[in-house]
């Protein structure tokens, strides 16, 4: 046994593959995938009160570091995941647009919280109803503000999304079709 | 000084230096509020600054006021300021007609008053004369209106997924 | 021309360019868009930075990004449904903002609040002043490049919000407290918690400071670094720490007592300078003054009648149904947040005149502006 494998660190498992003597062999996507998943770079789009949840999931007592996820971007340009958290306002548009598209392919985006979700209780004149109309997104965490389980809950239903999606899943016409909803290229 | 006192001795001051610049002054639970003639506002509050026995140094708000029924008077300005060596805090309010929104700025007295009067300009559409920088603060410029205003709507328009049976309309 | 002068100089093969000739020299300064996302404004503003070389010449401030309407809403809510809103205005004291609006409500609604419920409101109080004051001053530490301060005093922070869970029921945005009291007396665990967090604070927060406090890159750093004299502070109505630390006394527990403050013994930290050291300064003896606050009060509480977290005021809470739909005059009718950032934030630009770059970031962290109290 190797020392790691005595300790009681988990590593990741191996995806599913041919094995023989010598050699391992599997699909690209699957390497790619498990790649990525544990290795997420997330951008925090701070604005107000879940950040401050974020802060506290990112800190020494919840640490998203377990989750290969601690080494926080804050340039899109090398971020993979948008973690748009707290409230955005219709001044911040432009903004949260101008950064998501200055990220790079593969991008997910999680709208933390019921502001970033729908708005929340913010149903006023210069509150945006929710980021997506403006972006899309692929995972939603309710709570006003979520605790940082559900932080970290959201974090790996990303990873699941992260492992599973194929390599080619962006040059899919429906993914352009989904850009060009939002008229984005 | 107790409230009352303090009220008294702030109504003569004032009454002794613009005479019937001051309209009313009354005692509000345990504020002491003088209402005046928007014009002299300025130099109330610099008079108020300046005086030894006073010495209201201390801006601590100012907020903007709409009472749509008060035919004439519609807009106003509150004032709140306070005596921090001596401990007195009291309010000065000024009314005037929403077809003519305009009221001296305070900035050349109270610098801190900059982004206040900015802030109540971009919500009550309240023009301070004499302000150096005076545009909208927290909205975007291309709003259109003042939101604070009573008879625009609090909530954004742009929903579709609101029952309005669910909200008791 | 200066700069041809130069050039023919070099060509002439005298490199020497004195200090005065360079001087004259027209001056070409960079704009540099700092935020409204930049990481290290903690919170959504922007500055436009007009700077030559690393100091900042000029600097314009945009507000309003994440501008909610917390007025206009409010005017639409009954009495008891503000707190929502105040959780989220400051959101790293919720409870504070909570307690300032009941008692704003126990004000007009004349209501004697019984001194038991007082002195848990203390305890509730000075323990989000603690959390308050411990991002603040771990933010100072994580802008001037020490990390490891954030990640040690975030778990000591993680009680705090432990003792507010139990409560209330919940962490950051607590909803803490009733007009006229607490919701409810605190539980045997409570107490025990506190207990706990009481005899772990001083140690951990000593050792906090122990990482900066005598840290000599820190010092560097953070002394001189946004400072504000006492008369632009006050021209500007600066108030709490940031007042206290450039040099003016007044702390309106002191002056303007509200929930039995007079009874309590504290000191009232109070710095010299108005720079970034002296505020970090003065939260980190506020914090010890907080802790003995608590002391005091957790005392006070055990001498009084246990059951008692409530005033006897049952029939204020709500205005007539009918009254609620077709009379707006049963509502708030002109709410007005006074919000302390947008004051402090407004000095900016007048404080990193002149100042580098990086002093600039350590200023803003310094005087814990928080977005969600700006543009409320």
């Amino acid at each position: 046994m190797s020392e790691i494998e005595k300790s009681k660190i988990n590593i990741v498992k191996a995806p599913d593959g041919v094995e023989g003597p010598g050699f391992f062999a599997t699909t690209m996507d699957k390497a790619v995938g498990l790649g990525r998943k544990n290795s997420l770079w997330p951008l925090p789009f701070a604005t107000s009160c879940c950040g401050i949840e974020f802060m506290a999931t990112a800190a020494a007592t919840y640490d998203l570091g377990r989750f290969g996820a601690e080494r926080l971007s804050f340039s899109p340009r090398q971020a993979d995941l948008l973690m748009v958290m707290g409230t955005i306002s219709k001044k911040m548009i432009p903004v949260v647009r101008q950064v998501y598209q200055q990220m790079a392919e593969p991008r997910w985006v999680l709208a933390m919280g019921a502001c970033a979700s729908s708005g929340g209780i913010f149903d006023t004149y210069s509150v945006l109803q929710g980021i997506d109309r403006i972006i899309p997104v692929d995972v939603y965490i309710p709570g006003c503000p979520p605790r940082p389980e559900q932080v970290i809950d959201g974090l790996m239903q990303i990873q699941k999304l992260a492992a599973s999606e194929t390599t080619r899943r962006r040059n899919q016409p429906e993914y352009k079709a989904l850009m060009e909803k939002y008229g984005m290229e | 000084m107790d409230k009352e006192t303090l009220l008294k001795t702030v109504e003569e001051k004032l009454k002794a230096q613009f005479g019937d610049g001051l309209l009313s002054s009354e005692l509000l639970v345990d504020y002491p509020v003088f209402t005046l003639k928007r014009d002299i506002i300025c130099d109330v509050v610099k008079f108020l600054y300046n005086d030894e026995e006073l010495s209201f140094q201390f801006l601590t708000t100012l907020a903007g006021l709409h009472y749509p029924d008060n035919k004439g008077q519609e807009l106003g300005v509150m004032y709140q300021i306070h005596s921090l060596t001596k401990n007195y805090r009291i309010r000065l309010k000024v009314f005037f007609s929403i077809s003519d929104p305009n009221v001296p700025s305070i900035t050349p007295v109270f610098k801190g008053a900059n982004w206040m009067e900015r802030q109540e300009f971009d919500f009550f559409g309240i023009v301070f004369k004499g302000h150096p920088n005076l545009k909208r603060i927290l909205n975007l410029d291309d709003l259109g209106y003042h939101p604070m205003r009573k008879e625009f709507p609090l909530e954004d328009g742009t929903r579709e997924d609101k029952d309005d049976k669910m909200f008791g309309r | 021309m200066a700069s041809t002068n130069k050039i023919d100089k070099i060509k002439k093969g005298n490199t020497s360019v004195t200090n005065a000739e360079a001087k004259v020299e027209e001056k070409e300064y960079s704009t540099l868009n700092l935020g409204p996302t930049h990481p290290a404004t903690h919170g959504i503003f922007q500055n436009i930075l007009k700077m030559d070389g690393e100091i900042i010449v000029e600097a314009e401030s945009t507000v309003g990004y994440i501008h909610r309407a917390f007025e206009k809403i409010a005017e639409h809510r009954n009495y008891y449904q503000i707190t929502t809103l105040t959780d989220r205005l400051n959101y790293c004291s919720s409870p504070i903002n909570n307690m300032g609006w009941h008692m704003a409500v126990e004000k007009l609604f004349n209501i004697e609040v019984p001194k038991r419920a007082q002195y848990l409101r203390v305890i509730i109080m000075e323990l989000s002043r603690i959390a308050d004051h411990l991002i603040c001053n771990s933010v100072i530490g994580v802008d001037t490049g020490a990390l490891t301060v954030y990640f040690y005093i975030f778990s000591l922070r993680e009680r705090i919000y432990e003792i507010f869970e139990e409560i209330c029921g919940a962490r950051l945005t607590t909803n803490i407290g009733r007009v006229g009291g607490i919701e409810r007396d605190f539980s045997p665990k409570v107490w025990a918690i506190l207990d706990v967090f009481m005899k772990e604070l001083p140690a951990a927060l000593k050792e906090f400071e122990n990482l900066l406090v005598r840290n000599r890159i820190f010092m560097d750093r953070t002394i001189g670094c946004g400072p504000i004299t006492a008369e632009k502070a006050l021209q500007y109505s600066f108030t709490g720490p940031n007042l206290r630390a450039a040099g003016v006394d007044y702390d309106v527990r002191v002056m303007n007592p509200y929930s039995s403050y007079e009874e309590f013994d504290f000191i009232v930290p109070v710095g010299t300078n108005g720079d970034t050291y002296d505020r970090f300064m003065v939260r980190e003896e506020e914090m010890w003054q907080s802790l003995s606050i608590i002391q005091q009060a957790i005392a006070k509480v055990k001498k009084e009648p246990a059951g008692i977290f409530h005033a006897d005021v049952p029939d204020f809470f709500l205005p007539p149904k009918e009254d609620v739909y077709n009379n707006m005059e049963a509502l708030i009718y002109h709410f007005k947040i006074v919000m302390g950032e947008i004051i402090y934030y407004q000095a900016y630009t007048e404080m990193i005149k002149g100042a580098f770059l990086s002093d600039a970031i350590l200023t803003m962290s310094s005087m814990n502006v928080i977005a969600g109290e700006l543009d409320a």
